[in-house]
């Protein structure tokens, strides 16, 4: 059995430990906002947190989270209230979608160490995250207007 | 079936794309674009609402449903197509909400006479059925609030989801139940464009909060109660066959429920997906490796270059190019390039089935949605009327769902005939790129010729590559009597510069690798060659390659239109810092015409681009926040294929297999993009390609401007600069 929380809940699974922890959190847990992509660490569509550290859940074996604190999109806030995905909504950022649950899961760990990125940090923290729509200029865009609205005090 | 006539123009274009319906006359053998609806009961049903046509359900709760019948894949027809019907319709924005259609011949593609999502067509084909549809669910509802008030008709006014008379204000939910018992008026009056209230305004997605959650069900996201995952082991070479396969350690596997052989390959069906993919690991394959286990791309580029020598298939001549070319003043020649390409969507491939003895259910991003069933019918020994298909959020499409044959719809319906259970097949990133379907590599050779003046008088292009059409469904309307496919010539078959002496030639390649159309299609190598080459004639003429295209296009004043506004935008005339370069190009695509200005330099051979200014004339426009963000997500696309993407093979097994080897622009590469939309109300156009295909002109031009060395290869590689 392997134990961890995922977004504040506590699971136990049996499971064979060597899986990535990707397709726990998708097949095992039901939870599909977590995407696959590539299966090695290239995209970054799979992002999630492990105690607060964004993780490639794609080649993150599942033991690795045992004991953890796992955080997935779903788990970002429950209502969009997350300064994040509220910028994503006025920027009108996804087109297909399919890569945004990673990107909004970089962008946040990016915001919690830099509070005030500069497009150097968003170029360093998002790059591993692929969108092949093209969506990168307003995933810019609203990265630094998340930023703004934090440091105005406007959420959480 | 709406039939519709269209302009020869316009019909060629569409028909380009991805057919021409039953205009022409369309054969699908065994399919049929008519057969009925597969379950109109759960769309209109409910007595609490009020459904005058396929498009739209307004109920009781003051809900509007849109109905859309095009697959939404990023380009954002689930907002654009509802804000058409909402406007009509004067509907509270507020209250609308959208469902996909399902699988009936009342959702064909208007022009294309089967359902489907493709050619940038979704809103200019779907503007006059959407508008209409509102404008019919609005006149019937404001008869049901005259009759009630016993007023005339034309006393009320609507605002917002409510009928107005005075003081007096019912709301459409209200009036449903009332409109619902009223016969669809057969005439109805459009707005008059001064009256949107939605359409020309950048609103925001319907589609973009489940898309921050996780809510939103892609294919792959698909759960069924019993579900079992497979994944295929498919042959490592095309036309490769499956001699044996011993299954034996990975029968025993954990959660290993079946392996069988079906025509696609060896399918692994198991509990969960990795135990699918594991198990796929160790099974031991011998293939038949069939007449392309030598096939090298390299070989067969030089194949190309030397069918190039000889002329082709005429597809435009006028005047008299040979003759012109002999007696140029200056004579200029160039060879270009451009590779297999993966669509390479973020979602790779799936498709999920439940088959039952006398029904069968798929869940799948489909481009092709008439298509689709019809073969999964087939295979299910079902009539498609049995068949339901469920069209789910695409992470991606780019023509790749639009498969004539159904690749990844057939075989998860063999897979669940074998697996008796539903089942859901997913491709790895490497099944997916691995897969083939690919854009066709193509070779373009230009000899053009200019007078002592330098004005360009004479020019003939001739292309080398795979045909997308022949073999498919598409081929007889599309290529009949032509000896081409005008897939593989369009963008260069309407050359719009004025230039008196022209020929376009097309030589046909048959190779085994499956082609398929991807973003922007033809246009997506055409422009590349035919941009880069005016360049190299401005060059040649000693002319700035700006003013050399304004010159040769007095006649197109859209064409011209976007030229002029991206190169103000971009300041073509005022000076870069050193060390950087302008480039520019002009195309006319899927009805609309686009310019791009790229701004690059290059340092030990590293190619970077730092801004790129798009100008887009799509006539009247319908949500230019969406237009925006495709003109960008285009050039991005395009930039990356000019920069990064190559398909390439050796003893016929493709060399790339995953992001690694076919890399996708990243943020930090990602250059600061501007786009300027033209403001007209002129026909309207298509918006997701035409932003491919002039970021690789635009970009090689940059470089030759700040290296004075040009590029005839695609990806770009300095070292192979000339």
């Amino acid at each position: 059995m392997i134990g961890f929380s995922v977004n504040g809940k506590r699971v136990d699974l049996d499971v064979d430990p060597s899986t990535p922890l990707l397709w726990v959190i998708r097949e095992q847990l039901g939870l599909t906002g977590t995407k696959y992509g590539c299966g090695m660490a290239q995209c970054g569509a799979c992002t999630v947190h492990i105690n607060g550290d964004a993780v490639r859940s794609c080649v993150a074996p599942v033991s690795r989270a045992t004991g953890k604190l796992v955080t997935t999109i779903e788990g970002l806030s429950p209502d969009l209230s997350n300064p994040l995905q509220r910028a994503w909504l006025e920027e009108d950022v996804p087109q297909c979608g399919y890569c945004q649950s990673g990107q909004l899961m970089s962008a946040a760990v990016l915001l919690r160490g830099r509070p005030n990125p500069t497009d150097e940090d968003i170029d360093e923290a998002m790059t591993g995250n692929i969108c092949r729509c093209g969506t990168y200029p307003r995933i810019r865009r609203a990265i630094h207007r998340a930023a703004e609205m934090v440091a105005k005090g406007g959420a959480r | 079936m709406i039939r519709r006539k269209i302009e020869r123009r316009d019909f060629l274009k569409i028909s380009v794309a991805a057919s021409g319906g039953l205009l022409i006359g369309l054969q699908f053998p065994g399919i049929s674009a008519t057969s009925s609806a597969q379950s109109s009961s759960a769309l209109g049903g409910s007595t609490n609402s009020f459904m005058p046509n396929a498009f739209v359900r307004i109920g009781t709760d003051e809900r509007v449903t849109v109905i859309v019948n095009h697959s939404e894949m990023g380009q954002g027809v689930y907002t654009s197509l509802p804000m058409l019907l909402a406007d009509e319709l004067d509907a509270d924005w507020t209250k609308v909400g959208l469902e996909p259609a399902p699988v009936d011949p009342k959702y064909n593609h208007p022009a294309f006479g089967i359902q489907m999502t493709g050619g940038s067509s979704s809103v200019y084909s779907g503007l006059q059925q959407f508008r209409e549809a509102g404008a019919a669910a609005r006149a019937m509802l404001i008869a049901a609030a005259a009759q009630q008030w016993n007023v005339s008709a034309t006393d009320c006014r609507t605002e917002s989801g409510a009928v107005l008379n005075g003081s007096r204000r019912l709301t459409y939910g209200q009036l449903a139940s009332a409109a619902a018992k009223l016969t669809p008026p057969e005439h109805v009056q459009l707005k008059d464009p001064k009256d949107f209230r939605l359409i020309g305004k950048p609103i925001k997605r319907l589609d973009t909060p489940e898309k921050l959650n996780g809510g939103a069900v892609f294919g792959i996201d698909v759960k069924l109660p019993g579900m079992l995952t497979a994944v295929i082991a498919r042959p490592p070479i095309f036309g490769a066959t499956m001699k044996s396969f011993d299954d034996t350690r990975a029968r025993s596997m954990p959660g290993v429920k079946k392996i069988v052989a079906i025509p696609a390959g060896v399918a692994v069906i198991a509990d969960t997906f990795w135990q699918a993919k594991t198990a796929r690991d160790a099974l031991r394959l011998e293939w038949d490796e069939g007449s392309m286990q030598n096939f090298s791309t390299s070989e067969m580029m030089h194949q190309f270059r030397e069918r190039a020598k000889s002329p082709g298939t005429s597809v435009r001549k006028d005047g008299d190019a040979e003759g012109a070319l002999a007696r140029a003043a200056k004579k200029v020649e160039a060879v270009y390039e451009v590779p297999y390409l993966s669509h390479l969507m973020m979602e790779p491939l799936n498709c999920a089935v439940d088959l039952r003895a006398d029904s069968c259910e798929v869940w799948t991003g489909s481009q092709f949605q008439t298509i689709d069933r019809a073969n999964a019918a087939k295979i299910a020994g079902l009539p498609p009327e049995k068949v339901q298909l469920h069209t789910t959020f695409l992470g991606g499409g780019f023509g790749r769902r639009a498969n004539p044959q159904s690749d990844f719809v057939v075989e998860a319906v063999y897979v669940a005939k074998a697996a008796g259970a539903p089942v859901k097949v997913i491709w790895t990133r490497e099944d997916d790129m691995q897969g083939g379907w690919y854009r066709p590599a193509f070779l373009h050779a230009i000899e053009g010729g200019l007078d002592a003046s330098g004005n360009a008088v004479s020019w003939r292009s001739r292309l080398v590559g795979q045909s997308i059409m022949a073999g498919t469904p598409f081929a007889a309307a599309m290529m009949k009597g032509k000896g081409y496919d005008p897939a593989s010539v369009e963008g260069v078959d309407d050359l719009p510069y004025e230039i008196p002496n022209l020929t376009v030639e097309s030589h046909q390649a048959e190779i085994g690798v499956p082609v398929q159309w991807l973003r922007s299609v033809g246009h997506s190598h055409t422009a590349f060659a035919t941009e880069c080459f005016m360049d190299e004639l401005a060059g040649a003429a000693g002319k700035d390659p700006y003013q050399f295209r304004r010159a040769l296009l007095q006649k197109h004043p859209r064409h011209l239109g976007v030229l002029d506004l991206v190169a103000q935008k971009a300041g073509w005339d005022k000076p870069l810092p050193k060390g950087m370069g302008r480039g520019i190009a002009v195309h006319f695509a899927f009805e609309s015409y686009s310019a791009h200005v790229a701004e690059v330099s290059v340092e030990d051979g590293n190619v970077r681009v730092h801004r790129m200014v798009c100008a887009i004339d799509c006539g009247q426009y319908v949500n230019p926040g969406i237009i925006a963000a495709q003109t960008e997500g285009g050039a991005i696309f395009g930039a990356s294929a000019a920069l990064y993407q190559e398909l390439t093979f050796e003893k016929g097994r493709l060399q790339q297999t995953n992001f690694n080897s076919f890399p996708v622009m990243r943020m930090n590469e990602c250059p600061q993009i501007e786009t300027y939309i033209v403001d007209n109300h002129e026909k309207s156009g298509g918006i997701g390609e035409p932003g491919v295909p002039c970021a690789a002109p635009a970009i090689a031009n940059a470089i030759f401007a700040v290296t004075g060395k040009r590029i005839r290869k695609l990806p770009i590689r300095m070292s192979e600069a000339v």
